[in-house]
């Protein structure tokens, strides 16, 4: 009946990965702003209408 | 709180008006209007922004919001400070050979369209390769290669776009900030080990004599030990310093009970699963602490894009032209100014030091000061105060003081600023806890000599039991989740409150103190009365007409009021700087402005008037007077049954009798005075008893604010800046204020009836503790089913409370 030190050492480890995970992504600041990232996954689509190649135009325009 | 954009990609708000409306920023186009594109546009400004966007494929800006955009200022020379590599490295987050990252706060940020937009600045200009938008805090974080572009570069691109960054002497030398998102991982660390715990702890709940379930016990026990010792040591050390911190003050705060039944909880667990005794209450423990740790959590809401702390810093820019003596223009740091320095003050730029005006007309607008609007003309020789809005036009000025000597700076030098109020209040929660655990620790006492005579063997095992199920995590979690709801809830309804304890201190008010200018009266329009000879069609029709040419504030908002008429071509116009000005149509002649310019012996000096002439014949004056909040008469009478009212006004006594007229007869009326006498008022009145909330809006009320128990700041506008306070009231809901004191009244009331709950829980636990029943089980039904109850009971309650404010 050992088997239960590895299911044992298997949940532990998991539920470590997702704590580890957790620490993770707080510290990339993944939880400093929780709203703007909602509005920005919707914008995709709109970028992809665009063609890439072309070049940045100057911006010396004024009046 | 975030007001969420709108997003509808693709589809256009469809807007029927009988005026069209500009294309990028929404304004009403006036007589020249602009098309282009088969767009209309109220300026130029504005079109050019459409330009930019529509060259570099980036209309789609237009396409998620209608009429996202703000006109762009002009901004010549106003960045030239952004040139000095001294300045610079003061507002960079980081900087190499290679990238710099900036962080910029754009206030004009308020839809997603906003987000779009500055988040593709690397398709307008090269160098710049990636831009990320914080929506709640309004700020953009940019990275650019300085080889290929520079902060004063990418500012410029920014206020062309319309989206000028707002850089104060309050960002100099801030850098990169640290964030504390210390209590995240605690919440982390104790949500984790609770989970855990309570699985290893679920077979023992049933006490199955199971074979392979006894076998592997001890396995499963110091698996449960290993997830609370973080726990004890990381998660819940606040708990433990601040109850050390209280007891060293001889104060027993809500901490030292909390602290106490934990660390019992921990003790006692461990002993017993040490010597075999049974399975410990890891269950609890852990669950104790991500219990209080989420109320705490609850309790932290902050609202990012406002800022309580503010002092003359965040008004000031960083740097000004200097003039030297041979005629050469340099920025300079504000705070190198030195007495006698000339300097140059373009417009829309603040007096940044008292100064006397050398050259140039200067219009002053006071309202950063004085949250009057109405702007001030002064000509050469006088004295200009610090804080003050160039209006129209460049002025050279000479300093008279350094900054920090400046008449309205010296005001931060008070001691009331760097007093903490939340330290010297004593919350509802702690003066509980005095009690609480004074009875706490004799039941434990009593119960455990009891126990000695009768069964020593269960002394032990009693008093250990007291100190756990009295540990008040009921108690702790009512005032977190009732005060953060509440705090949500006004938040909802346009009233920023600092942080939850402000609550607490606006229940125990009696007492209002109310500046004038621009809190009980709207700092954007007036009204006006006219007094004198009747005018006749002819003489109102060339009144507008002439007011029309006027750029001055005052024609502006004359116009404004008077009855729309038929427009003249004028034959003759001229305006007379400071006087006034005269037109002419066929042969009718009119002159409107002071009293000397037209002619006419003025008897009333308190009130801001214009005044008439037709063909020289003086006519009569239009008096300007303040136009009071919507509702303010209702308000006061709302608040004068419970309150002491008193209104405290920098100004003249001009309105003395307005005011009597409108307010209630115990109100007491106090004028000139200035903003030190309005702390010493405050603190006087402190001395004898009143707790006093303060409702200001002007930096010279900062002082009366923080020296108040509770200081509101009414804004027009909340996204633009308001003085140090603890709490940001939006004017619209000025005629509310009677509501929100007593939702506050009403929440403590909650808080109240949450402890007389928990209190029941505590004795029913108490009742197992004291007869020596205490199992594992008992408690961790118990405290999971307190707390939550508490949390259920507190959020119905307040979410009630919350609907009386829609009404």
């Amino acid at each position: 009946m050992s088997v239960i030190y590895i299911l044992l050492a298997v949940s532990v480890i998991v539920a470590l990965i997702f704590f580890v995970a957790f620490v993770f992504a707080v510290r990339k600041g993944q939880y400093d702003d929780s709203y703007t990232p909602s509005v920005r996954m919707l914008f995709d689509d709109e970028l992809v209408k665009k063609s890439p190649s072309k070049s940045i135009k100057s911006l010396t325009k004024k009046d | 709180m975030v007001t969420s954009p709108s997003l509808h990609p693709g589809i256009r708000a469809i807007v029927y008006m009988s005026t069209p409306t500009c294309y990028h920023c929404g304004d009403a186009c006036d007589a020249n209007i602009i098309k282009h594109d088969e767009k209309e546009f109220c300026c130029n400004g504005c079109k050019t922004v459409y330009e930019i966007f529509s060259e570099n494929d980036l209309t789609c800006y237009y396409d998620m919001q209608a009429a996202p955009g703000a006109t762009p200022l002009d901004i010549e020379g106003k960045y030239d400070f952004l040139a000095q590599d001294a300045i610079i490295d003061k507002l960079l987050e980081f900087k190499d050979d290679t990238l710099e990252i900036v962080t910029l706060y754009i206030p004009h940020i308020h839809c997603s369209s906003c987000i779009w937009v500055l988040e593709n600045l690397k398709k307008l200009q090269k160098g710049i390769s990636d831009s990320q938008v914080n929506f709640g805090k309004k700020n953009v974080r940019i990275s650019y290669s300085p080889k290929e572009t520079n902060l004063k570069e990418i500012v410029i691109l920014l206020s062309n776009i319309g989206y000028e960054p707002y850089i104060s002497l309050d960002d100099f030398g801030k850098g990169a900030s640290a964030i504390n998102r210390s209590l995240i991982y605690k919440l982390g660390v104790a949500g984790f080990a609770f989970g855990n715990v309570m699985f290893l702890s679920f077979p023992e709940y049933f006490e199955v004599d199971e074979y392979w379930l006894d076998q592997y016990k001890n396995l499963f026990r110091w698996l449960m030990f290993a997830f609370s010792v973080p726990v004890l040591f990381y998660a819940a050390q606040d708990y433990f310093i601040s109850a050390y911190k209280g007891l060293r003050a001889k104060i027993l705060n809500i901490d030292v009970p909390i602290a106490l039944g934990a660390a019992v909880l921990f003790l006692r667990s461990t002993v017993e699963i040490a010597f075999d005794l049974g399975s410990g209450f890891f269950d609890s423990f852990t669950g104790l602490i991500f219990f209080l740790l989420l109320g705490k959590f609850f309790q932290q809401k902050t609202y990012s894009f406002l800022s309580f702390e503010r002092n003359y810093k965040s008004y000031f820019p960083i740097a000004v032209t200097k003039i030297n003596k041979d005629q050469s223009e340099v920025p300079i740091q504000v705070y190198d100014i030195k007495e006698g320095d000339r300097l140059l003050i373009r417009n829309h730029e603040l007096i940044p030091v008292d100064a006397i005006l050398i050259k140039g007309k200067a219009k002053i607008d006071y309202s950063f000061v004085t949250g009057e609007s109405k702007v001030i003309s002064k000509t050469s020789g006088d004295k200009l105060f610090a804080g003050g809005k160039q209006t129209q036009g460049v002025i050279e000025i000479e300093a008279l003081k350094a900054v920090e000597q400046s008449y309205l700076t010296q005001l931060w030098g008070n001691d009331v600023f760097s007093k903490n109020k939340e330290s010297a209040f004593e919350t509802l929660t702690n003066s509980i806890s005095k009690q609480f655990t004074i009875y706490v620790l004799s039941i434990a006492v009593i119960a455990t000599t009891y126990w000695l005579f009768t069964d020593a063997s269960k002394a032990m095992n009693v008093f250990t039991a007291v100190l756990i199920i009295a540990c008040p995590c009921a108690i702790a979690l009512a005032a977190p989740f009732t005060l953060g709801n509440i705090l949500r809830i006004f938040g909802r309804d346009k009233f920023y409150l600092k942080n939850a304890s402000v609550i607490e201190r606006l229940a125990k008010i009696n007492s209002i103190i109310f500046d004038k200018t621009g809190t009980i009266t709207s700092g954007q329009s007036a009204e006006a009365t006219y007094e004198g000879m009747p005018l006749s069609t002819e003489e109102s029709i060339l009144l507008k007409s002439s007011l029309r040419q006027s750029n001055h504030p005052l024609s502006r908002s004359l116009y404004d009021l008077l009855a729309s008429q038929q427009i003249l071509t004028l034959d003759d116009y001229q305006e007379h700087l400071g006087k006034g000005i005269a037109a002419k149509h066929n042969s009718n002649e009119i002159k409107i402005g002071s009293a000397q310019f037209v002619g006419a012996a003025d008897t009333q000096v308190l009130n801001t008037a214009v005044h008439i002439s037709t063909n020289n014949r003086y006519k009569g004056k239009f008096t300007f007077y303040n136009k009071y909040r919507q509702g303010l008469t209702k308000l006061f009478n709302q608040l004068k049954n419970y309150y002491e009212l008193t209104i405290l006004s920098g100004d003249n006594d001009g309105e003395f009798e307005n005011l009597k007229k409108i307010l209630p007869s115990k109100t007491k009326l106090l004028f000139n005075q200035k903003p030190e006498d309005k702390l010493e008022y405050i603190a006087h009145h402190q001395t004898e008893g009143q707790r006093i909330l303060m409702i200001g809006d002007g930096l010279n009320d900062a002082g009366a604010l923080a020296q108040s128990e509770v200081g509101i700041a009414i804004s027009e506008n909340v996204n633009v800046f308001s003085p140090a306070c603890d709490a940001i009231l939006d004017a619209t809901k000025f005629n509310k204020l009677s509501t929100y004191l007593d939702l506050s009244k009403q929440a403590i009331k909650i808080i109240k009836w949450a402890f007389v709950l928990s209190f029941m829980y505590n004795i029913v636990g108490l009742y197992f503790a004291v007869t020596g029943q205490l199992s594992p089980v008992i408690a961790a039904i118990l405290m999971p089913l307190s707390s939550i109850s508490i949390v259920i009971f507190t959020t119905v309650c307040t979410n009630i409370l919350g609907k009386k404010l829609k009404k």
